[in-house]
């Protein structure tokens, strides 16, 4: 379980930087420390069974079915990376804290950055390969919110859009390599799949599978051609740019070649294709980062290149290779990231990080100099810092290693360095070193220990591994050097291995090659600089734009604004897939004894039939149409009590009530006539699809109605069990509130969610735009009654309305056992009420009434959710009822149920949903200059006149 | 009675379609109601037509009707009633901002028909 927790919390910590922000910014860092410590505790509680070779596994089922589950799984690999996420994350975090200025979003900041770290995390985690994928996408999305975080910044919005297209097009390619992986290995268990290495590499599809993981690996971390877009995406933050190149995002195409190396390395496809890449990304990008006058541009493509330099050395294949692949992720994460936060110090210090406005910050920033030129020696490889150990190690393989000429590789290799050892120097000489300049855009001082602590105790990390490596770091290179090879691991890290050592003459001449080309950096920089060169950005938008103008203008022309075309497509296409079902499946003729036809019930029908060729034909005039819409509503209600269904015919006949006078108050506000203006062939045609609609529909109505049922229904359960289960007679009842009680409490959810809509769009309508401007100017378009508020409806209504109440209550209390319940009872209230607002007006009665509502929506969906919560307390899970009988002298004996709470919180609902839309309605009308009266109706009866408008109101 | 049935739902869905495809919106809200009616019917004649067997437990009871498809129907009309009344303020609202009630968009008169 606690696996799974440490990539989880993260994901749960998310939610409190947004809330924390409002106590402070330091309060808002402060728990997102929190959060990534806690989850690098939880790690560290379960590293020393690591460290001894076990593998420690957390299994949950998700869909087993498909094979999906979310398996977790830490070995030695898994802990040094998910070591290194939370640990720099957390150094990240504290320099974060400082680096972000007052304008910028905080709160927002820390969210991203912790789903980033938890999708990471899950990354690193991830037992199953398809939970891997979802955390791998993760990544993409959620490094695209951090690097676009400077939302006015049109490059941090561009660098945010190129690094989503580039690595989630790359997770796509992987999604179906995995996919193929799974299929060969019968499994998606990471750990099945890892065993399967002779399968899988015999499989004719293991060549497909390789590329296409390959191009999620090396989109994620920017090998060529794919690095294009981790330079652009410098326009993120420092803090931002120091974790996602440093030690996580562009980590993961490393990390997953690790993962995948025992089964996937080893052949000549895997040797050339990644040794290959890893080679041209290794040797190209340092030559760039040479040539980059901003600091963090070099910082980007020095980073490209030693990811480069990291494949090359998992392509070569050999355990010994793979070992110092793992060595040098430690030490590139611990210089890079103190590197670009230095970075990030000069820049938030003097404003600027163009090399050729820098120079002479030695004396005035001792500290950030004293870190940055640490993390730089160490990135050159200058002894005894751990870059060093690295890099020759790193040599020591490239010089054993056959491509093409057998010193071909070597002598790459040696350039690879020089240009790295170069562009190290000219990070230290021309930040740091030179006079003293006088045209900062900023005076530059040393910042606060709080934005200098973190990159202080990575360079501390960067002496203390360089120094004693056995000692800080052989251990954790050993333990996922382990995991990666699948073989105990025992490096030896030295840092002379004698003069006889290749590696050490490479490393000579790269030093000496680097101070050469320093010397002459001036004039090569003008070479570079005349030289005409493919530019990246040109090339990824020439691609992407033709691409997005062409789905544009097909989406355009699909989607061009005509609604009722789509309505027509849609309803033939629904029809097309009818018919394809009916003509392809194969059905038995219809042997069920139909009903005969009864007198009574053919006259609904007639009247129903007329009613709707009516509608069809006068629907121009819009009251006429309502008018007859009651007729049909009405005709529906009582077939639905023929046809044995007193619930439905209760419900659909108050339903009507409510939906006409909906209507009715809208129309007030809308034509009253619909304009005659489609042609006779659109009416025509418009014509023949609604036809082929309904003639479909009826056909496929009567078919099943002339069939029995292919299987036994369930129906059968619900009539054995509604009593002696539910403990009610009203099987449509019991199912509602008890047996599909969950559905009823979506269902009133939704209800309660419509009505809230309404109000929210009432509320946007009232406010200054176009919309009050009508309303304000509204002229009514048709004569009024002269008597607004009739003395008769108003004491009828009033007379009736205890009764209706009571009525209300009846139908409620009945439910469970006859027709009734909470819906209907809820419509009738409303009903009731509603003839209130008709008789005296809507404000009148407004003004008499104390209930909210929103109150009472809210209350009946959380007294639903009370009462399935409730069955908790009993033992039993979400939603089981209860019931029991009461004998209370003098009443009769009689039964309570916990379903009739759970009625109760529907009848609220519908209660306030239904009340709340019509008085959303009745607010417009007021909006509009509906009067409000005083008196409850036009005439004063005790002086037996009428009152006059100025009275009335 | 089940050809009566068929036909009704039938000439529902085909009325509430034709009036559907009309250019106003409020034809296009009757139109839904009353494709909504030849929905709900349609679901509940899923459970075949039976006369005089409500699923009411009694022990005089001959038997009773499929009660499964008249709970799905009997919260469909209620949440109709909510789409609805939201449809209508969606309506009302789009009347009030754009001055017309056409629904397609691809029209280029858009003059305000409204009186101010």
């Amino acid at each position: 379980m606690s696996l799974a927790l440490i990539a989880v919390l993260p994901f749960l910590g998310a939610l409190l930087p947004g809330l924390m922000i409002r106590s402070g910014r330091t309060a808002c860092a402060s728990v997102t420390a929190a959060v990534t410590g806690l989850a690098l505790l939880l790690l560290a509680l379960q590293a020393p069974a690591v460290l001894r070779g076990e593998v420690i596994q957390t299994r949950i089922e998700w869909m087993p079915a498909l094979g999906l589950n979310a398996n977790f799984m830490l070995d030695g690999l898994g802990l040094l990376f998910a070591g290194m996420i939370l640990g720099i994350g957390l150094l990240i975090i504290l320099y974060a804290r400082f680096y972000l200025s007052k304008s910028d979003p905080m709160g927002q900041f820390y969210t991203y950055l912790l789903l980033f770290q938890g999708a990471m995390v899950g990354i690193v985690l991830s037992d199953n390969i398809l939970l891997l994928l979802v955390f791998w996408e993760l990544t993409s999305l959620s490094s695209f919110l951090l690097i676009g975080y400077w939302k006015h910044l049109p490059e941090g919005r561009q660098g945010a859009r190129m690094a989503l297209t580039v690595t989630g097009g790359g997770g796509l390619a992987m999604i179906a390599g995995m996919l193929i992986l799974g299929q060969i290995a019968g499994s998606y268990d990471l750990s099945v799949i890892l065993t399967q290495r002779e399968a899988i590499q015999a499989s004719d599809w293991y060549l497909p599978a390789l590329i296409l993981i390959l191009l999620g690996a090396f989109t994620k971390s920017a090998q060529f051609p794919f690095h294009f877009w981790l330079p652009h995406a410098m326009a993120a933050p420092t803090p931002v740019s120091a974790y996602l190149h440093s030690a996580t995002m562009v980590k993961a195409g490393i990390f997953l070649m690790a993962r995948m190396w025992p089964v996937l390395a080893g052949t000549p496809e895997w040797f050339w294709i990644v040794t290959t890449a890893g080679l041209v990304t290794m040797v190209m990008a340092a030559k760039i980062a040479l040539f980059k006058d901003d600091l963090k541009a070099l910082l980007a493509f020095s980073t490209v290149s030693h990811l480069g330099l990291i494949t090359m050395l998992l392509g070569f294949g050999t355990a010994e290779a793979a070992t110092v692949a793992m060595f040098h992720i430690i030490n590139h994460a611990t210089f890079k990231a103190a590197l670009f936060m230095s970075a990030g110090i000069v820049d938030h210090e003097a404003h600027t990080r163009d090399l050729k406005r820098l120079g002479g910050l030695r004396t005035l920033m001792p500290i950030t100099f004293a870190i940055a030129t640490v993390a730089a020696l160490s990135m050159a490889g200058i002894p005894p810092l751990n870059g060093f150990l690295s890099k020759e190690m790193m040599l020591e393989e490239a010089a054993h290693t056959v491509w093409g000429a057998p010193w071909l590789l070597g002598a790459l290799a040696t350039i690879g360095a020089l240009f790295s050892v170069a562009y190290s120097f000219r990070f230290i000489a021309h930040t740091f070193l030179g006079p003293v300049r006088h045209d900062y855009p900023h005076h530059p001082h040393d910042p606060g220990f709080g934005m200098w602590a973190a990159p202080a105790l990575l360079a501390g990390l960067v002496v203390v591994i360089g120094l004693a490596p056995m000692f800080a770091a052989a251990w954790l290179v050993d333990t996922a050097a382990g995991a990666v090879t699948g073989a105990p691991v025992d490096v030896k890290i030295a840092h002379w291995h004698g003069f006889a050592s290749p590696a050490l003459w490479m490393s000579v001449v790269a030093i000496g090659g680097a101070l050469l080309l320093l010397g002459a950096h001036k004039r090569l920089m003008a070479l570079w600089n005349a030289t005409p060169r493919p530019e990246a950005k040109r090339i990824f938008d020439g691609i992407v734009e033709p691409m997005a103008r062409l789905s544009r203008s097909t989406s355009d022309r699909q989607h061009d604004g005509a609604l009722t075309r789509y309505i027509a497509i849609a309803t033939l296409a629904i029809v097309a897939a009818g018919l394809f079902g009916w003509f392809t499946g194969t059905h038995t003729p219809g042997t069920r004894t139909l009903l005969p036809v009864a007198v009574v019930p053919a006259l609904g029908w007639l009247a129903l039939i007329i009613a709707t060729l009516a509608i069809v034909i006068f629907h121009r005039n819009r009251l006429l149409t309502l008018v007859l819409v009651g007729i049909i509503g009405l005709m529906i209600s009582v077939g639905f009590a023929y046809f044995s269904a007193p619930d439905l015919a209760l419900t659909q006949i108050s339903v009507e009530v409510v939906s006409v006078v909906l209507m009715l108050l809208a129309l007030n506000f809308l034509p009253k006539r619909t304009p005659s203006e489609s042609t006779a062939p659109r009416r025509t045609f418009d014509m023949a699809v609604a036809v082929t609609a309904g003639v479909a529909l009826a056909a496929l109505s009567y078919a099943l109605m002339t069939r029995d049922f292919a299987f036994p229904t369930i129906a059968d359960y619900h009539i054995a069990n509604s009593k002696t289960e539910g403990g009610g007679t009203n099987i449509v009842n019991v199912i509602l509130v008890d047996f599909r009680g969950y559905d009823t409490f979506g269902e009133i959810t939704v209800l309660g969610i419509a009505a809230l809509l309404i109000y929210a769009l009432t509320e946007a309508l009232l406010k200054a735009g176009p919309a009050n401007d009508r309303l304000l100017a509204w002229q009514p378009d048709q004569r009024r009654a002269g008597d607004r508020h009739p003395m008769m409806l108003a004491l009828a209504t009033r007379l009736i309305l205890p009764i209706a109440m009571m009525v209300g209550v009846f139908i409620f209390l009945r439910g469970h056992n006859m027709p009734g319940g909470g819906f209907i009872a809820g419509l009738v209230v409303s009903i009731a009420l509603v003839m209130q607002y008709m008789a005296s007006g809507f404000a009148w009665a407004q003004a008499r009434q104390r209930v909210d509502y929103h109150a009472l929506i809210a209350a009946g969906v959380l007294t639903a959710a009370a009462t399935g919560i409730g069955s908790w307390f009993n033992g039993t899970p979400y939603m089981t009822s209860d019931y029991g009988y009461i004998h209370l002298w003098p009443l009769e004996e009689f039964e309570w149920a916990t379903a009739a709470l759970f009625d109760l919180g529907v009848f609220l609902t519908v209660t306030g949903a239904v009340m709340l839309s019509l008085a959303s309605l009745s607010r417009i009308a007021m909006r509009a200059g509906e009067t409000v009266n005083a008196a409850p109706f036009g005439i004063d009866p005790s002086e037996g006149r009428t009152l006059d408008p100025e009275e009335a109101r | 009675m089940e050809i009566l049935v068929a036909s009704a739902i039938g000439l529902l869905a085909s009325a509430g379609i034709y009036l559907m495809l009309r250019q106003r919106t409020f034809p296009v809200i009757v139109g839904l109601t009353l494709l909504s009616y030849a929905v709900n019917v349609f679901i509940f004649a899923v459970g075949r037509l039976v006369v005089g067997l409500p699923p009411i437990l009694d022990k005089a009871a001959a038997g009773y009707t499929d009660p499964l498809p008249q709970a799905l129907v009997l919260t469909a009309i209620v949440i109709s009633f909510g789409m609805t009344a939201v449809i209508v303020i969606i309506a009302l609202g789009a009347y009030l901002e754009s001055g017309h009630d056409r629904v397609d968009m691809t029209d280029d008169t858009d003059e305000p028909e409204v009186r101010k």
